[in-house]
Order: C-alpha cells, then sequence, then structure tokens
C-alpha cells in the first residue's frame, strides 16, 4: 500500500463520514428531544436525493440546493405534525412504532412515484470538479464534506449552547413540563428540532448522492441504519459525538473496503454497535447518569 | 387574584380533586394543607395548565385560563415553583436564571441582581452546573428562577421537602419577604406547622376535597388540625 492510496481512501473515508455525520446528528437531536429514534430519518434522506433529481431538472444548481433543503424540512415537519405530535402523550415505544411505519410509507411512496429503477444523481459541476495532488485524484465534494460538516456542527453547537432557542432546546431535552412553566413552546421548540436535523439530514444527501451517482428508494434505509449507529457510537443525545461517530464509521467502512473485505464493509457497522452497546452503552460523548437526588 | 370555583380533576378514572372553590387574595400568603395525595399537587399543576382538569373555572383577576396551554398562562403573571425543585442539572446557576426568564425581552441585569442579593449563596455559585447545589441552593435556585419571571401569583409546591429544619426556616423567611414585596404566594405545604405560621389564609385538603378553612392563625389553633398535622393530641 502506498502513501498516497492511504490519503485517497482516508480523503474518500472523511467524505463518507461527513454525510454520515450531518444525518447522524439529525438522530441525536430528535433523541435528545423526544427520546425516540426517528426511523424514517433515513427515508427523509432518500427523498431529499429525488428531490435535488427533480429540481435540478428544472432550475440551476443555485436555486435548487435551496429548494432541496426547504423541501426536506416541510417533508420533516409534516411528518413530525402527522405522525408524532398526536403521540405527544404515548408511551415511547408507539411513537417509535409510528416512525418505522413513516420509514416503510416513504419508501413504497418513492417506489410508486419515481419506480424501482435507479435514477441517475445530477452532476452539479462545482461539486464534481476533479482535483489532482500528485498521485492523489479526488473530486472537490471529496474535500469539502467534512469541512462542510465541521462548520455547520460548529455553528449548531453554538447555537444550541449561546442562543435562546438553544436554551430551550437544552431545557426541552431534560424536562419538558418545567421547561413548559418558564413558558417555552415545546412544540415549536420539537418543530425547529426537525427543521435543523431535517436540513442537515439534506445537506448530507448532496455530499452523499454527489459521490455515488444514483438514488433508488431504498437507498435511504442502510445509510440510515448506519447514522443511527454513529449517533450511538458517539453518544445518543449528543451532538459533537454524532459528528465524531459520523467519520468514525464512515472511515471505517472505506478502510474496510479498500482492504479488499467490502463484502463485510456493512456487517461490521452492526458488530460495531453490538461491541458499544456491551462494551459503553452510553457512547463516546454519551449523557453522565448523574441524578442526584 | 385567583378565583378557583368548582375545579375537578381526574387520572385514569380516579377523581383526585372534587368540586373545590378557593380564593386568593391579592397580597396575602394563601397556603393549602393537607396530607399526602390529597390532591393538592393536582391542584396547582391544573391551575398552571400542566394538567386538564375536568370540569370548573380558573379565573386570575377575572380572566378564564382554564384550558389554556402553560406558555399562556405564565404570560398572566402567574407561575410555579414545583414539588422537587426541578433545576435543570446541566445548565450554570445564571443560564437557569435566565430561562427563568424566557418570556421576557427587557434586561435581565437588575433582576438577576434582586435574586442574587436574595440568595448571596446563588451569586458565589452563579457559574456551577445546578446539578452540583446542594438540596437547599437548588430550591433557592428554584424560588429564584420563578422570580425571574416577574409573577404576580407565586405558587409553591412544598418548598421544604427533603431539607434540613435549618434550611427550611430560611426558605420561609424568604418567602415572607418576596411577598412583602408584593408577590401573591400560593403554598401547598405537608409542613403544616410551618405554613400556617406564616400564611394569612388557608385551606385544609383531604381526599381531594377543601375541608376546613380560615385564617392561618385560625387553623392553627383547631383542635382537629393540631391532632392530624401538627402531632399535639386531644384532650378529652
Amino acid at each position: 500500500m502506498t502513501i498516497s492510496y492511504f490519503f485517497q481512501q482516508l480523503l474518500n473515508g472523511l467524505s463518507l463520514g461527513g454525510a454520515y455525520a450531518l444525518i447522524a446528528i439529525g438522530y441525536t437531536m430528535v433523541y435528545g428531544i423526544l427520546r425516540m429514534i426517528n426511523f424514517a430519518h433515513g427515508d427523509v434522506f432518500m427523498m431529499a436525493g429525488y428531490f435535488a433529481i427533480y429540481s435540478m431538472a428544472a432550475f440551476p444548481w443555485q436555486l435548487s440546493l435551496p429548494i432541496v433543503i426547504i423541501g426536506t424540512i416541510v417533508l420533516g415537519v409534516v411528518i413530525e405534525r402527522i405522525a408524532y405530535k398526536p403521540l405527544r402523550t404515548a408511551p415511547r415505544m408507539s411513537v417509535m412504532i409510528s416512525a418505522i411505519g413513516v420509514s416503510y410509507f416513504l419508501e413504497n411512496l418513492a417506489n410508486y412515484l419515481f419506480t424501482a429503477m435507479p435514477q441517475s444523481y445530477p452532476q452539479i459541476d462545482i461539486l464534481k470538479q476533479i482535483h489532482t495532488f500528485g498521485d492523489i485524484t479526488v473530486s472537490r465534494v471529496t474535500i469539502i464534506a467534512p469541512i462542510i460538516t465541521i462548520v455547520l456542527t460548529f455553528l449548531l453547537m453554538t447555537l444550541v449552547n449561546h442562543t435562546k432557542l438553544g436554551m430551550a432546546m437544552r431545557a426541552c431535552s431534560k424536562d419538558q413540563d418545567t421547561a413548559r412553566i418558564m413558558g417555552i413552546k415545546v412544540d415549536r421548540v420539537i418543530t425547529m428540532t426537525f427543521v435543523i436535523g431535517c436540513g442537515l439530514a439534506a445537506i448530507g444527501s448532496i455530499l452523499y448522492f454527489t459521490d455515488r451517482n444514483t438514488v433508488q428508494p431504498y437507498s435511504g434505509s442502510l445509510p440510515g441504519l448506519k447514522c443511527f449507529v454513529a449517533a450511538v457510537l458517539g453518544g445518543i443525545g449528543s451532538i459533537p459525538g454524532a459528528m465524531v461517530g459520523g467519520f468514525i464509521v464512515g472511515i471505517c467502512q472505506i478502510a474496510i473496503t479498500a482492504a479488499g473485505y467490502s463484502v463485510f464493509s456493512d456487517a461490521f457497522t452492526f458488530v460495531l454497535l453490538i461491541f458499544i452497546l456491551i462494551i459503553r452503552p452510553t457512547g463516546i460523548f454519551g449523557e453522565k447518569a448523574t441524578d442526584k437526588v | 387574584m385567583l378565583e378557583i370555583r368548582d375545579l375537578s380533576v381526574s387520572y385514569g378514572g380516579i377523581r383526585a380533586v372534587r368540586s373545590i372553590s378557593f380564593d386568593v387574595n391579592d397580597g396575602e400568603i394563601c397556603t393549602l394543607i393537607g396530607s399526602n395525595g390529597a390532591g393538592k399537587s393536582t391542584t396547582l399543576k391544573s391551575i398552571i395548565g400542566l394538567v386538564k382538569p375536568e370540569s370548573g373555572s380558573i379565573k386570575i383577576d377575572g380572566k378564564e385560563i382554564m384550558g389554556q396551554q402553560t406558555n399562556e398562562i405564565v404570560t398572566e403573571g402567574i407561575t410555579l415553583v414545583p414539588e422537587g425543585r426541578h433545576v435543570f442539572p446541566d445548565m450554570s446557576v445564571l443560564e437557569n436564571l435566565k430561562i427563568g426568564a424566557y418570556m421576557r425581552t427587557d434586561s435581565l441585569t437588575d433582576d438577576i441582581d434582586y435574586v442574587y442579593d436574595l440568595f448571596p449563596r446563588l451569586k458565589e455559585r452563579s457559574w456551577q452546573p445546578a446539578g452540583t447545589l446542594s438540596g437547599g441552593e437548588q430550591q433557592m435556585l428554584a424560588v429564584g428562577r420563578a422570580l425571574m419571571s416577574k409573577p404576580k401569583i407565586i405558587m409553591m409546591d412544598e418548598p421544604s421537602l427533603g431539607l434540613a429544619p435549618i434550611i427550611v426556616q430560611g426558605i420561609f423567611d424568604i418567602i415572607k419577604e418576596i411577598n412583602k414585596q408584593g408577590v401573591t404566594v400560593l403554598l401547598i405545604e405537608q409542613n403544616a406547622n410551618m405554613a400556617l405560621k406564616i400564611a394569612h389564609s388557608a385551606y385544609v385538603m383531604e381526599t381531594g376535597a377543601i375541608t376546613l378553612r380560615g385564617t392561618g392563625e385560625e387553623l392553627a389553633k383547631n383542635d382537629e388540625i393540631k391532632a392530624a398535622y401538627l402531632g399535639a393530641k386531644i384532650k378529652h
């Protein structure tokens, strides 16, 4: 293995990891506030892929990308209204089952609307430009994906830790009734959480599909599960944890593929999940359970 | 100021509060005493809108608030210090105070200073996460946080629960002090002795209904109350 091959693969891993991280943040934020795993998140990401195909067919990319992001946000908020909000006082398991239902619904809807044939993802020239550094050849998206991810995570952390909305989010994730007494509109905070999570998933989908070229109705299910693993690995509920987890899962997947064991790359992710749950169930940055009575 | 009429609340088929009526007058300390499970906490939770009442009416200054969302009710100038304090453990003391003023958009500096004057201990611990405070300090913080919304009425659910007697005394002194500054207080207590001492008016709740009412002083002298809540034996 040459050094340049190593760096080539490392860059690919960081790029895939960046896309995973953006999706994993959506899982972790929704978990943080509703204490449930939004199994439909991967399929929202898949729908974002189709949104891009259809909006790029009609508009230039400068206009399409905002359309994709806004469309995905609207989809996420509508799902929350219809499938999760009516179950606010129901046991958490009911909401989770509802999420699984939404996931199947979106997959079948995509199947019906767009057929099961893989459709080619539009080429955004500015992302597809090829850069060559010595022996390494990478597209621009490979380089900017991890940068975008780190910048967005940083902005999100600033929002959560230093703004009034962020304060309300942290309050709701700890204690919704007390948050209500403070005058916080809990439903609005939950909606904002979905807005942010789905917006990031849309950006993640652009980065991910630009590198992979096709979208089909089940494109979201496996990446969705992997990002869920990434969120658990980082410590579900923790935003920096989701970012780190996303990078680890992405880099591991590319490393295994590069080593010639691509057959096992998916299995590895889930073996990783089992190991985390056995060794450190709270993940790398997991919440400490220090309830002082 | 606060007018409760025929309020009934049910929890999964059990009637926790049965058609109670009472008033809290402007500027007074009113207390609701009674044993565990009498429906006191449920009453406060229905006033603040965390529990949906079955029937009745709750008015603040003549304005009906029953059935409204909690965030709308608190804008009417009422707040609750919940049982068990419920400070936000990962936030600093200062952030907990700021979140108490979540609905306000004006400057908070004066009010933070006011709370720190009232509780100098909190000022020393301004940057500490609230979860690391002692029980008494957390109770002070919960009261301070409630004051940050500049309430007309402050409701307190068992502020003495689980605190050392000397700290309890401190908390009751603060309640009197807050009241002197013009805030109406509705206090729920199992520590009837302390509550009746500072209350202007008092109500006794038993199994969801109000069984006795009077001034704090009257009830403190009442033989039944003495026997049931104050630990004195009735002489026959």
